[in-house]
Order: C-alpha cells, then structure tokens, then sequence
C-alpha cells in the first residue's frame, strides 16, 4: 500500500481532516521571531530527484591511473548491475543550494530555546567539534595497530575513569551507541548476573512514568514487564513495589530524577528492598543533568547506570543521532561487561576481553568513539566544579522558570522540581478545547521549540518542560512571557492556537494521510 | 447492525452472536476516543483466542488501541477491507467496520457481557 | 571553562523569586539528607589548554594522513567531497532535535526522506528507515524480525559474515532458545552444498554477506533461492560502495538488506559513530525498527514531511514495539545522501569501477612476491585475502616503518587462517602508492 511521489511535480491531494482556513492578517501578540522564509508555493524544496538532469554531476575523482581491465573479467558478469544505480545528478552548487535551503527549514538547538523536557537542550561547545575533527581522531582505523592508537586508546580510558568518579561506579563500558542501547546492554548484563547465581529471573519492573524505551529494551532482551503506578506525589510508590518487587524480578528500572523532574526522595528505601529480594537497581541516566556533581548514582543504591552524552554531556543531537550511552556499573557486574574493554599497564593500553563472562558485543568495534571525544573534552573543560554549576544552573532556571508560571498553568506535583518540571493542559482542552499539542504548535510562532508534550503518560495533555543551564534568564522570562501569551490566546481567540503554527514554512501536516498511505521515497519517471 | 442486538465489553468491543458465529467490532465511543485510524492489524484466521485475550491492534496516529476477544473461540474471517479503509471503522464501526469474526467456543460465554443499555451507562459512568 | 550564563546577580533574583535563601536549603528541600557528591576530577581547563590536551592525545596516533593505508575489514577509506562535511558540520542539521515537531523540521525531515529513497534506490528494496547504529545492530534487528515474522527458531549464517557482526547478533539473542548455525565456507564462499542441509523448514532468515568479511563475492542467487524454497527470509549484509557496480540485492531475492553505511561519507573515527542501512520489502513495513519519514501535506496542501508509523516505536508502544531504538544516527545518514548526490549516478559507478580496478592492479602484483599465495579462488571487489609466508603481524609491524597501514591478519578472526591477511584497496590509492606498497611489502616478507 506505499505510494510514491512521481519525481516531476506532485499531485495535488485531499486533505481528509484538519482543514483549516488561512487565518486573517498576521497580528501576533508577543516577541515572534522566525528567521525562515516565507514560502507561498506547493513545496519548499524540490527533492533532490526532481533537481537532477542527466549529465550533470557533482564530485570528479581523479582518472584511473592503472590500465583498466574489462569489468567482467575481474567481476564475473552475472554479479554486475545491467544499470547505474540512479543517485541524483546534480551539480555541486545545486546540491549545496539544496542542502542549505533545507537547512535554512529547521529550528536548531543554536539559534532556537529547546525547553525539551528530558532531552536537555543544552548548547554544544564549537570546541568539542574541532576536537572531533583532528585527523588523529577522525582518521584512525579501528583495527590499527595498538602502539599507533596510544592517544585515542588513553583518550578512552580516562574517560572510563571520569565517568566512574562522576556516576559513583566500578567499571564503565563506552560501547552502547545511544542511551536505548545502554538500557540494553544493561539488561543483558544483569540477565548474565543473575544466570551466574543460578537463578532465572523472568522480569523487569517500570514506574508507569518511565521513558518508553525502558519497556521496550526489557521486552527486546526477553523480559516481562512490570508496570507500578506512580503515587500522588508522582513518585515510585514504596507500597506499590513491595508487592511488584519478588525474587522473580532480575531489574528495577527508575529514572532519578524521574520524568517529573522530581527527585525520587524514598530512593534508597526502595534500594534496600529490591537488593533485599536479590534484584538490581538501574539508572535511567536521561535526566543525570539535574545531579551532576551533586548526587551520584552509586552512592544512592544503584548497581548500574547509563548517561546520554547527546543529554548531559553536551554533544550535539545531530537532529536524530548519533548518540553514546556509556553504562556504569557496579563491581559485581564488572565481569559480564560487554568486550572490548581498554585497559591500561605500565602507561601502555590495549583492547582487552572484559573477561570469560562478558556478555559478548553489542556492535561492532569499538564504540561511537567520534562522539565519546566530544563528551570527554567537555568534561575536560568543566572540571569538578563546572560539572557542579551545571546541575545547579539546571535546578535554578527549572525552577525559576516554573515559579514564573505559577497560577498560569497547573503544574499537577508542585514541589520544588530539578532541572524540569510537567505542567498540564487538561483544564484549557476543558474549557476552551485547546490542548498541550496546539500550545506547542503555537510556541513555534513565537521561535520557540515545543516542550516535550503528552509525555509522562501520567499527567493528561503534559508538557514537560526542561530550560537546561546554558539559557540565560532572558530567555528563560522570555518563553514564559510566550506562554502566558498563548494562555491569553487560548481564552480569546483558541482558533489562533488550535490553527498553529501560522509562521512556519509549513501549516500542520495530514499525519492520518502519511499513516494510511505511507510514501516514504521517491520514484522515477522512467 | 440493531444496536439492541448487541452484547457489548467494558474494553468497548461490540459483538454480534448468529448460532455460533459471532461478528466483532469496536464501538461509536471506542472510535471516537481513537479518532483517526490508520491501520488496523488482524488477526490470523484459525487463531483460537481466549475471552479477553488480545486478538487485534487498532492504531491511530499516535497511539495503538487493543482489540480483545469478548468470548472465547477461533478466528474464522477478518475483514480485508479495513487494509484499505481503516477509515471504515470510523465511519461505520458496527457495520463496514466491523473487525473479525470467530467461531464461538461457548456461545453462553455472552451471558456475561453488557447489553447496548448496561454499556451505555457503563460509557456515561466514565468506565474505562 | 564552562557555558553556564548564570551570574551572582541572575542567581539573586531567581534565589528570591523562588522563595528560597540559597542553592543549597533548595536542594535540601528536594532531596533531604541526601548525602552530596565530592568529585575528585582533573582541573578544569581553558579553551587553548583543552586543545592542546587534546591535540597531544590526537598527535601520536596512526592514521590515514601519516599512513598509505591498505586495511578495511570492514571500515573503509574514500574520498569524501567537502561538501559533506560543510553540510553536517553546519549547526541547522547538527544541533537540531529528533524531527517530533514536523513545522519546524522540515529540513532533516526532507533530507531523510531522500537519504530513504537513495537507500532504496541503490539496494532494489522499497521501504528504508533513516538509520540504525551500524551494520551489526542492524543486522540484530533485522535477525529479530525474521525471527518473529516466520515464528522459527533458527538462523544460518555464512561464514563469511563479519565476525564482530555475528557476536552482536549472538549477544542480542543470548536468553533465547534461538540456534545459530554457519554454512562453511570453500574457497572463501559459502559451500553450497552445506548450504543445503543447513536451511530447513525451522530456519527463519538466511543470512549473508555481500561482499563478504573475506571480500569474496558470495553465490547469492542460490542463497537466495534456498531461502525461498524454504520459507526463510533471506538477509543481505552489504558494503554500499559495491552497490556502484554489484547487483542490487532486491534484484536477486532479499527480503532485508542490512550494512555499513560508513563508506557513505564518514571518518573511520576509531570505529564509529557510524551508520546502520536498514531497508526491505513493503511486507515488513509496519514491522520494521527506527524512525520513518513519509511525505504528506499540510493544510495549504503544500508538500512536507513527516515522522510516521509511529505506533511501531518505543515512545508509542512501549514494551510492544518492534524495537527500543530511540536516537540513530541521523547526522550519519545526512552525510550519506550528501555523499551519494555528490558523486551523481555516474560518479559512484565510477568509484565503484575503480575500487575494482585498482584492488585487482594490486591483488596481481602482491600474489606475484616470493612465497605469497591468494587464500581463495573466488571472485572480490575491493579487498582480497592472501597466504603470506610469515606472521602478518609482524609484516605490519616493519611496514609501519615505512610508512603504511597494513591489512587485518585473519587469524584474529579465525586462528585457522594462520598467516591469512586481509587486504583492501579503494579509490583512494594511487598506482605509485600501490607500487611502493608491493615492494615494501616483498622487503618485509
């Protein structure tokens, strides 16, 4: 059932639902700043199929300096392509333009506030990028041979060794390739812990505000989940794990601060009884921003943790990816790390097994290596004390920022919070049928990004809203201002935020439409 | 499709019972909560499902909605159709929209569903 | 050096508007007597101080600028036009979030979607995701669905899959009931006979790799064709480069097309972050991993671009969905798509072309030394394996020496493989460098 759009001009279709009328004039309330252009045509960009036209091309590699051979009697004919593959022809300054328009679409962590609860927007130092881009990181092959790879193998190690300080842990493994990964590795290596003691343990247990990925990496690695309703105070309910928590339980999985933004105050308690059933505690690390150099994991009863680098330690999220989620864990659970590990002797380090009971490779070589460096020169570059102004930084603009908002929007648990805090939109869908997804459409009017919206799932219309410590106050009271604007708008006039963005290089988009008949490339009109 | 004629559950399933051969669908209320359906994924013929046992996936664009069996028995027709118009349930959940059929293991299983008055109420109560 | 803006005068006034009299008695109220961190870490440093820390961790590392590298196994050298990286190093794409806000991503949202449709276009499938983490997870993943898409509880790999690629794939299912079982190999390709008695009505996918981890280009249409006849899933692992001139594998029969996107663009950095190709035939659809983009319109009917089939993911289906992955490697596959359209239709046959020319330029004139033999018989593309008479370890060593980047000792992967090296050689060598190369190499053998 996948269409695909004809390279030459799209169709014109029907829109099924959401029409809506072009709103009159343009009179917006508020500070609006949108830097994008303004666009009146069918589509921004054209594809980069639609701009090709045979002969042109891009890229000349240098000509072929041995004698060439007929391809066939180097390659057995039946293997060969009948036709070129059809990669786009066009020319180099046609695909920058291309590419730079496309750009030129997208709010980015550089130029827009991204109060993105859980994902901590926080600004990506340039430095770590030139770091990143030295040829002796950059251009070493992962199977080089190890007396060439002193520096970057050492450049790995200390790193190891600084996330071990900072997380309160025994043995840390920088293989996971993104947070999702680490939970993974994690599982796995606690399955492992547990087959070693002779016991099968056949379940996970998440608070009902848990990230999806908990329950998701749990069911990956095998396991049946166990969902535990949050108490009133949105917190793990000690009561509630009392009865979930049984000696067929391999792993609790909390998040701390959970996604509340509060700190999980009963933390230990809930340590005791799990170690006391023989389980392990694990760390979702998404939210480590609100702890760094404040509390660390280890000293709070858990066995192991992962940490986003792409979160916490500031590199960029590259609009979807790459990532690294090293994972910390305690001793008990150093032997099942996944291999290789480095390991250093007498100033030298090598790749090393992690040891007969490792549970093996989550991928292949080493690790996101390229993104890891980032993390380590921005650890480098704070030091105890900034990884220390980082948390607190955090903490101040979250809660200043919700102060700001108090008696404007419910914040369904206020108590002091971390480094974000979840606010709801149920009374104005109730009253005036605006919900947490049109507020967050409509902040982009004002070049702003959207919180994180309908997330936890236990606060109704949520928006989760996180201002991470590198916002100055300006913009912290600034998208305050914008929200009180929007709230404003929603009893006045709610057509002008159910209809948002207005401002954007595109209105609301038919995602009915995109589900039920999925186009997900282009075509070739032969 | 007589609403009168229908059993209903309290995971907004309506069933329609002829001898042994019962019609499965989701409810007016079930489809507006889901709003837009964009895919439907049907169970496989000949699948014996237990009463309250998962047996189909009702999907919109943001959230994934559980069809479960409200009686016992083995799956003997899905409707094809919905591949193409999932909006069939939407626009006609006891009729076009209707999901899949099973042959009944214990036809008196129906005795403890909800009939359209009993559900009704149980919708106005905000049972969910 | 830090990059908090917060200063004694901000942190007053947000003291006061909070109503608490210090940092401090505010932590105590969140986390009362919590016992706080005392990190013991190196002294924080200055932007001049941290690049030279980092530059003299850089400086004595071996890499393809100080070294004539012949080495692949399984992470390659190509030119990569400028272009790419002035697009990915430019801070719209870099520090722009998961495109969840569509109105205000429609730049990486457009360029996925033409990253998914150049997938297609170059492996003959149709429907690719906008990335996984690299070719082994990938592989993992695509394992995981033939698993539960067929219901049966076996995989048969070639042997001349990756190894580091079959461990993930091992460790991933490690906890189930899940047989792995190999097709030897003969002459560096899968023995088809013992092809034969391996694939049976319990094997869920048959997996191969094309080229495969020898170099070897593998008889893929009876692979896939044994797969068939049996009901599995046929897996095609493959290196993108090849694509340029090699068969596209939807065109023989695979149902999942995995790899290594990294020729695609991306620095060898030590072994990643790099690049998962995920793509498959429409059936799959609704059952494969990652994020998806697919193009609509918007209310004005003007065409745009949208994360879609979302109720496949973790943030939607929770323990349901048909994997955890949640960040991938999106700026990766950015680079790719600028990679591809940058050297055009006729520029990556080209490349393709000249990694097979030149590879076999060096491939006859290595296997002419004294006492070095080719270790199979079986057609290559870009990397070939040859016998050599003494400890490819050591020849590594010396041509270090002399300024080169040896191949991969086999035996690393299979002890069996004794002097076994493993050679690649892509576009990026010249026929100078190819000639100093042999000598060296016949100085110390």
């Amino acid at each position: 059932m996948i269409t695909q759009s004809s390279s030459r001009g799209a169709e014109r279709r029907e829109i099924s639902k959401g029409e809506i009328s072009r709103p009159e004039g343009l009179e917006m309330t508020g500070k609006i700043s949108s830097k994008l252009p303004h666009s009146p045509g069918r589509l921004l960009e054209p594809l980069l199929s639609e701009l090709s036209r045979p002969g042109r091309h891009g890229f000349t590699l240098p000509a072929l300096d041995v004698s060439a051979r007929p391809l066939e009697q180097l390659v057995p004919a039946a293997f060969l392509r009948r036709e070129a593959a059809p990669m786009p022809q066009v020319s180099e300054r046609d695909l920058v333009k291309h590419f730079m328009r496309l750009a030129h679409l997208n709010f980015s962590g550089e130029t827009n506030f991204y109060p993105l609860g859980s994902c901590t927007m926080k600004y990506n130092p340039k430095v770590n990028e030139e770091i990143a881009g030295l040829p002796g990181f950059a251009r070493v092959h992962p199977y080089t041979p190890e007396e060439g790879t002193q520096g970057i193998l050492r450049l790995l190690y200390e790193l190891e060794q600084l996330f071990k300080e900072i997380l309160g842990m025994d043995a840390v493994t920088l293989q996971p390739a993104a947070g999702a990964h680490g939970e993974l590795t994690a599982l796995l290596m606690a399955r492992a812990y547990h087959q070693a003691q002779g016991r099968l343990r056949r379940k996970v247990v998440v608070p009902d505000s848990a990230h999806g990925t908990n329950p998701a990496s749990a069911a990956l690695c095998g396991f049946e989940v166990v969902e535990v309703k949050s108490n009133e105070r949105g917190r793990a309910s000690l009561k509630a794990l009392a009865s979930a928590i049984d000696e067929d339980v391999a792993v609790f999985m909390m998040t701390n601060p959970n996604t509340l933004g509060l700190f999980e105050q009963e933390v230990r308690e809930i340590a005791e009884l799990v170690h006391k059933k023989g389980g392990l505690m694990y760390l979702d690390g998404a939210n480590m921003n609100a702890i760094l150099g404040l509390f660390r994991p280890g000293d709070l009863g858990f066995d192991m943790v992962h940490v986003n680098i792409h979160k916490t330690f500031s590199i960029p999220h590259g609009s979807g990816g790459p990532g690294g989620g090293p994972v910390g864990v305690k001793a008990s659970l150093k032997p099942f790390l996944p291999s290789p590990i480095v390991v250093e002797q007498d100033g030298a380090y090598r790749l090393s097994s992690s040891g007969p009971r490792s549970i093996g490779r989550v991928r292949a070589f080493f690790g996101n290596t390229g993104a890891l460096v980032r993390a380590y020169a921005y650890i480098r570059a704070l030091g105890a004390e900034g990884l220390k102004r980082v948390s607190e930084g955090a903490i101040l603009n979250a809660n200043y920022l919700k102060a700001l908002l108090k008696g404007k929007y419910p914040i369904p648990v206020d108590e002091p919070c971390m480094h974000e805090f979840v606010a709801s939109a149920k009374e104005l869908k109730a009253t005036c049928g605006v919900k947490a997804m049109d507020i967050a459409k409509r902040l982009l009017d004002y070049g702003f990004y959207a919180p994180t919206i309908c997330f936890p799932l236990i606060v109704e219309e949520a928006l989760m809203i996180e201002p991470s410590e590198t916002e100055s106050r300006e913009v912290v009271e600034a998208f305050a201002d914008a929200l009180v604007a929007i709230l404003g708008e929603a009893r006045e006039i709610p057509q002008r935020v159910r209809g948002a963005p207005h401002r954007m290089p595109v209105t609301r988009l038919d995602e009915v439409q995109a589900a039920r008949e999925p186009n997900l490339r282009w075509t070739h009109s032969s | 499709m007589d609403a009168t004629q229908l059993f209903f559950t309290k995971t907004h399933e309506w069933l329609h019972l002829e001898g042994s051969s019962a019609t499965i669908g989701i409810t007016q209320h079930a489809q507006e909560e889901i709003s837009d359906v964009v895919f439907v994924e049907l169970p496989k013929v000949g699948r014996a499902v237990k009463q309250a046992e998962e047996a189909a996936v009702v999907e919109s664009v943001k959230a994934a909605f559980s069809i479960y069996a409200p009686i016992s028995g083995t799956i003997a027709q899905v409707n094809q159709n919905l591949s193409k118009d999932p909006a069939a349930i939407n626009r006609s959940p006891y009729e076009e929209g209707w999901v899949f059929t099973l042959q009944a293991a214990d036809p008196k299983e129906v005795k403890s569903l909800m009939n359209h008055q009993q559900y009704d109420a149980w919708v106005k109560g905000g049972g969910h | 050096m830090d990059f908090t803006p917060l200063t004694s005068e901000d942190r007053r006034l947000i003291l006061d508007r909070i109503g608490v009299a210090s940092f401090d008695a505010l932590v105590e109220q969140i986390a009362p007597r919590v016992p706080r961190a005392d990190l013991r870490l190196p002294a924080p440093l200055t932007e001049p101080e941290l690049l030279q820390a980092a530059s003299a961790l850089a400086a004595g590392n071996i890499t393809t600028n100080n070294r004539i590298s012949f080495l692949g196994a399984g992470s390659y050298e190509h030119f990569i036009p400028s272009v790419v990286r002035y697009i990915t190093s430019r801070g719209e794409f870099l520090t722009a979030y998961t495109p969840y806000q569509p109105e205000a991503s429609q730049g990486t949202l457009q360029a996925m979607y033409e990253y998914q449709s150049l997938l297609c276009d170059l492996t003959g499938m149709d429907v690719a995701n906008a990335s996984l983490y690299d070719g082994a997870s990938a592989l993992a993943e695509a394992c995981v669905l033939a698993l539960r898409e067929t219901e049966r509880g076996k995989l048969v790999f070639a042997q001349g899959v990756h190894p580091e690629y079959r461990q993930t794939v091992e460790t991933y299912l490690r906890g189930t009931q899940v047989t792995l079982e190999k097709i030897p190999q003969k002459e560096g390709i899968s023995d088809l006979t013992r092809a034969e008695s391996a694939v049976d009505s319990q094997t869920a996918a048959v997996i191969v790799q094309m080229p495969n981890a020898f170099g070897c280009l593998e008889p893929v249409e009876r692979l896939g064709a044994l797969a068939r006849r049996h009901g599995a899933l046929f897996i095609v692992v493959v290196n993108p480069i090849s694509l340029g001139i090699l068969q596209a594998p939807g065109s023989y029969g695979a149902d999942i097309v995995v790899g290594e996107g990294q020729p695609l663009g991306t620095d060898l950095q030590f072994g990643g972050p790099y690049l998962g190709l995920f793509a498959c035939r429409e059936k799959y659809l609704r059952k494969i991993p990652g994020r998806i983009v697919g193009m609509t319109r918007d209310t004005h009917g003007r065409r745009g671009f949208v994360l879609t089939l979302q109720t496949r993911e973790q943030h939607i289906r929770r323990a349901k969905a048909t994997s955890n992955i949640c960040t991938n490697e999106a700026m990766m596959a950015l680079a790719a798509a600028v990679y591809l359209s940058a050297l055009g239709a006729e520029g990556f046959q080209e490349m393709a072309r000249q990694n097979v020319q030149k590879s076999h330029y060096c491939f006859d004139r290595i296997v002419k030394l004294p006492g070095i033999k080719p270790l199979f018989s079986a057609p290559f593309f870009n990397e070939f394996a040859v016998q050599l008479p003494v400890d490819p370890e050591q020849v590594n060593q010396r041509l270090l020496k002399t300024g080169f980047l040896g191949g991969f000792p086999l035996k690393r992967w299979d002890p069996e493989l004794k002097n076994g090296w493993l050679l690649c050689v892509t576009e990026t060598r010249s026929k100078e460098q190819m000639d100093r190369f042999v000598a060296a190499v016949g100085e110390a053998i």
